[in-house]
């Protein structure tokens, strides 16, 4: 019994610790935004000796023309359409898997699941050449459009294998009432969807919130920055200088993920494992 | 049921099956027509032949500086993680007290995926002068460059995945909470240590999951970008120079479009290869038993 109390003492504080050094730069992130220049390569800990604001105020105000403000207006802009988008294309395309029969359904299902697999790299440049082509560069199409398309198969599957989870009694007894089968989906099967949706939601911000590439490549003009790309321009012209500025902003960016995750962290953890996804 | 049109459940599907077409199995299908071209936003195009993958193979000594860093941060990074997340995920499931804090704090990292906050982040961090250094300064060690050397800057980046081992880690535990407990009893009463009990019961039966880990994050870790783009834009010597970035600079940095994308299926040929090959092996070691 002694024995087993001891182990147990050790793998908690192994896991203790363990946690500790994992979140510790985070930490450190937060406290170092409060730091002076001097004291961010001195002083090693998390807690300022002479904490400072002036990291967030100068910072968010930013360089140029344009104040963080803007660049978390924009990237709210293009994240609260593709995530809808994203939740809408995924139910109507779960519930289709899951619930109907239709020619071909097993060889699209394949290849839908086939395209989980699919490299992003090796469609990037006829998908730039084809949204230049329609106009789209230096606006938000390129994420939004391929949400309401429902292009990102894991949202799909996600919702299928959620769908697969309902008693088909419920989607009959709808139809026998006289229910159309998009009422029924929407009056019976959806409200019990909860736990799918939020991971859905939750997942498809997480993603769209902290992209960097797609940003990258379609947005060009300040004006239209994201929050990821206003945080590599304060890197470009500040970093050599205001060490602070740029560690503030970057907690600024991972605020609203962090609260996120923790408001719906219980759905968080379902949904990755209901699918058994993610990479 | 009876009544419904067959064609319902195509009217369901729709958005993706528009979607698949015009945005991935078009696009697939133009960038290998453009593989063979000399394809430049600007100017006019000429259809090249294998020209394009005869340079890339043999003239291009940035393809196989590219390729071979690329496969060594695939083959530190993805064990790594996947070990580490299954480690914990062992330790976790012993049923202790507080694996819901512990599995909520390891989480942390993964929901930051590849912010540009956290490369920000690991530049301060592991910096010459930075705070990894300066805690190892505080116990009389003086630590190496971590970003500036060539032979570690690829090794500090691939810490970054590593850290984020989290999705993995909640995979893995759904996965052995489904391995019914009889089983361990019964080779505990075989008087089975935990060692064999860990090879015998546990990875056989938790194979699948690991095996699909091991694809999509191999997948996924061969079109790394963000990190080694904002720590160290691929130096120093090139060293972190991984095939993600040298497909952005070919793209979109230099606009040779026709020859990105021969890269790009150069990587896409690689990757199914590699694939097709675990597949195969899978046979061998990955047990699709009742669990599933």
């Amino acid at each position: 019994m002694k024995r087993r109390t001891a182990s147990l003492a050790v793998k908690y504080l192994g896991l203790s610790l363990l946690a500790l050094f994992m979140l510790y730069p985070l930490f450190w992130m937060v406290g170092a935004s409060f730091k002076t220049n001097e004291e961010f390569f001195t002083n090693p800990g998390v807690f300022p000796l002479r904490p400072v604001f002036d990291g967030f105020a100068d910072g968010w105000r930013g360089s140029g023309q344009f104040t963080f403000t803007r660049f978390f207006a924009n990237t709210v802009a293009l994240v609260i359409p593709t995530v809808f988008f994203t939740l809408a294309s995924s139910v109507l395309v779960g519930y289709g898997f899951a619930r109907f029969d239709f020619p071909l359904k097993k060889p699209l299902f394949s290849m839908m699941i086939a395209t989980l697999m699919l490299p992003g790299t090796v469609v990037v440049i006829p998908r730039y050449i084809l949204f230049k082509n329609l106009g789209w560069l230096d606006t938000y199409w390129p994420f939004i459009a391929p949400s309401i398309l429902g292009v990102n198969a894991f949202f799909n599957f996600m919702m299928v294998q959620f769908f697969r989870g309902l008693p088909r009694e419920l989607d009959e007894s709808a139809i026998l009432d006289g229910c159309g089968s998009f009422t029924t989906l929407t009056r019976i099967l959806l409200p019990l969807c909860k736990p799918a949706i939020f991971s859905v939601v939750i997942f498809q911000f997480l993603w769209t919130w902290n992209d960097f590439f797609n940003s990258l490549l379609f947005i060009n003009s300040v004006k239209k920055y994201t929050l990821a790309l206003g945080l590599r321009m304060a890197i470009d012209i500040s970093a050599q200088v205001n060490w602070n500025q740029v560690m503030a902003m970057s907690v600024v960016t991972l605020i609203p993920p962090v609260i996120l995750f923790f408001a719906a962290q219980k759905y968080f953890v379902e949904g990755i494992a209901t699918t058994g996804l993610k990479g | 049921m009876r009544s419904r049109s067959r064609y319902v459940g195509l009217v369901y599907i729709l958005p993706w099956l528009v979607g698949f077409l015009v945005l991935q199995l078009y696009p697939l299908v133009c960038s290998l027509a453009y593989s063979f071209t000399d394809f430049k936003l600007l100017g006019t195009t000429r259809w090249v032949g294998l020209k394009n993958y005869a340079d890339i193979f043999t003239r291009d000594p940035l393809f196989w500086k590219s390729l071979g860093r690329t496969t060594v941060y695939v083959v530190i990074a993805v064990p790594l993680k996947l070990a580490f997340a299954l480690f914990i995920s062992v330790v976790l499931s012993g049923n202790i007290k507080g694996i819901n804090a512990f599995r909520t704090m390891y989480y942390v990292p993964s929901i930051m995926g590849g912010s540009i906050a956290i490369a920000v982040l690991w530049r301060f961090l592991f910096m010459k002068e930075g705070v990894v250094n300066q805690i190892l300064s505080l116990v009389g060690i003086s630590g190496p460059n971590w970003l500036g050397d060539p032979s570690l800057a690829l090794f500090t980046i691939s810490l970054v995945t590593v850290w984020q081992f989290g999705s993995s880690m909640v995979l893995f535990l759904a996965g052995l909470k489904q391995i019914p407990p009889s089983l361990y009893e019964a080779a505990r009463i075989d008087g089975a240590g935990r060692a064999r009990i860990f090879l015998r019961i546990t990875m056989p039966m938790l194979s699948p999951i690991v095996f699909f880990n091991l694809i999509m994050q191999t997948i996924n870790a061969f079109q790394e970008f963000t990190a080694a783009f904002v720590i160290t834009q691929g130096g120093p010597l090139k060293s972190t120079y991984l095939y993600g970035l040298m497909l952005y600079d070919k793209g979109f940095r230099f606009f040779q479009m026709g020859y990105a994308s021969a890269l790009s299926w150069a990587l896409f040929a690689i990757i199914l290869v590699l694939t097709l090959l675990s597949f195969k092996s899978s046979e061998s070691w990955v047990h699709y038993g009742d669990a599933q």
